[in-house]
């Protein structure tokens, strides 16, 4: 897996004013894998999400995306952050909002309606193409959200707790929906959650992170079967096993 | 606006006192009767001369807050967007604003002359300051997460000025350009009542000086009327324009 990787990390250290926040941080993400973070909080899993995507540069080591080094963010590869209200445009309807993507990627004109409201279909808001962010309840912002990155044709999606302000059917309903998205394009995801049946549920690898400074702790391979069931998946003893490993690492790094 | 026939009943009774007033104490050269003032006003107005000194100030004024609003705004945009630039012209940018804009007419007289170029001239300075240190703190203040947004799109530094921060800081910037408007106005009157012999001001002046109170007050009155017009358009604009996004900002 390691020779195909997509985003590479070789030993990258990151400070924060001379503190350092991700220590010697290796690993690779295959194409097309689902690779969710945990970790107790402070153990750097954001910082990490934002160093793979160019928002942050680590201090020493390395990022290569395909192969080459990672200078910036780059348009193939996109970014949901968890505060879905303050990362859409409230001037601009869902339309609008999905747009802004076409237009930074200097999309002919021609064809944006169109893709719009496929993207919107996609993201199950066909009809909400007018509505502003503000007359949408959370779980409809981020769908909008996801869809504007969908807008991007992105080979990699970074999503940071993404569901982690939605209510338990929402966070389901979107799990799914991302899963089929992600199935279907081969898109690679990398998954930043404090949820760790959610991270075991998504995942084809769940790393956890050890806190002060951030490293890897803990690296267990999700063979659970795919389509994944919101009900036999997490009856599934392997999901249990995995889930009371999990958890006890958490507990174990918070001490 | 529902209309509230108490808000009548103090100027109506104020301008009947004055009238009584003033003509019990008899011809004066510094007040007249409302009637009086009445009749100045529909004299200057037939002759033409109210409405040539209105479009001389206004298009003085109007000029003014063009330039000096645009050198506010792209100055607030820089400043708010470009922390060290913004720290670097601080200073500099604290010591010229003090400065009241009546105090630069000497020196803009002997640069300029007397005509649109000075009062212009002056009403830009004048109008430079709301825009600049609004839309600097409005354009600081966008939220940062559409900053990220902009930067994970790759949009362009043009792209991102036109799409996020001025959208973002659009209903402060009109807020900054109503004010600007009614110091551009009042700029533009004392400039003429100072130096400039043109428009309303100079009407003022000249009236006074000709010992003609009605038709002073004649004008008094109507810079008054304009400077009402132009808040009320300005404010109905920003209703119009900003309706959804003012109810935004203040949801948010």
């Amino acid at each position: 897996m390691s020779h195909d990787a997509l985003i590479r990390f070789s030993a990258v250290d990151l400070a924060f004013a001379g503190k350092l926040v991700l220590s010697k941080l290796s690993l690779a993400i295959a194409r097309g894998e689902i690779v969710c973070i945990v970790g107790p909080s402070g153990c750097g899993k954001t910082t990490a999400l934002r160093v793979a995507t160019g928002l942050l540069t680590p201090t020493a080591g390395e990022v290569a995306f395909s192969g080459a080094p990672l200078k910036g963010p780059r348009r193939d590869v996109a970014i949901v952050f968890q505060d879905y209200g303050k990362a859409l445009l409230p001037w601009r309807n869902a339309a609008g909002n999905v747009s802004l993507a076409l237009e930074a990627a200097a999309t002919p004109r021609a064809g944006r309606a169109q893709r719009i409201s496929a993207l919107l279909a996609k993201v199950g808001l066909p009809d909400h193409a007018d509505k502003y962010p503000s007359q949408m309840s959370g779980g409809m912002q981020q769908r909008l959200q996801i869809a504007r990155c969908l807008a991007q044709e992105p080979i990699a999606l970074m999503m940071d707790e993404p569901f982690g302000a939605l209510d338990a059917m929402t966070r389901q309903d979107l799990q799914d929906e991302l899963l089929k998205i992600a199935g279907a394009s081969g898109t690679t995801v990398f998954f930043v959650t404090h949820d760790l049946e959610e991270a075991i549920y998504l995942g084809d690898r769940v790393i956890g992170l050890l806190p002060h400074p951030g490293r890897i702790g803990i690296e267990l391979k999700i063979d659970l079967p795919r389509p994944r069931d919101q009900v036999a998946t997490r009856e599934a003893p392997e999901f249990l096993r995995l889930r009371r490993e999990l958890y006890d690492f958490i507990k174990g790094a918070e001490r | 606006m529902k209309f509230d026939w108490r808000a009548v009943v103090l100027p109506v009774a104020l301008i009947a006192l004055a009238e009584i007033g003033v003509r019990a104490h008899g011809p004066s050269d510094s007040l007249a009767p409302p009637s009086a003032v009445l009749g100045a006003f529909f004299e200057a107005f037939g002759d033409g001369s109210l409405l040539a000194a209105t479009r001389d100030t206004l298009a003085s004024a109007f000029a003014g807050l063009a330039i000096g609003g645009a050198i506010g705004l792209t100055l607030g945009i820089a400043l708010g967007a470009i922390r060290p630039l913004d720290r670097a012209l601080e200073a500099t940018i604290e010591i010229v604003r003090p400065i009241p804009s009546v105090a630069v007419v000497p020196i803009a007289l002997v640069a300029l002359g007397f005509g649109y170029r000075l009062e212009i001239a002056i009403v830009a300075y004048a109008c430079v300051w709301a825009p600049l240190l609004l839309t600097r703190a409005a354009v600081a203040g966008v939220e940062p997460r559409l900053i990220e947004v902009a930067r994970a799109l790759r949009l362009s530094l043009f792209a991102r000025v036109v799409k996020i921060v001025i959208p973002a800081a659009l209903p402060r910037i009109f807020v900054a350009f109503r004010l600007a408007a009614g110091v551009a106005l009042i700029v533009a009157v004392t400039v003429e009542i100072a130096v400039n012999p043109l428009g309303l001001g100079y009407g003022i002046m000249t009236a006074g000086q000709a010992l003609r109170p009605d038709l002073m007050l004649a004008y008094l009155v109507w810079i008054g009327i304009v400077g009402f017009a132009l808040n009320a358009a300005l404010v109905f604009a920003q209703q119009r324009l900003f309706g959804r996004a003012a109810q935004i900002g203040e949801a948010s």
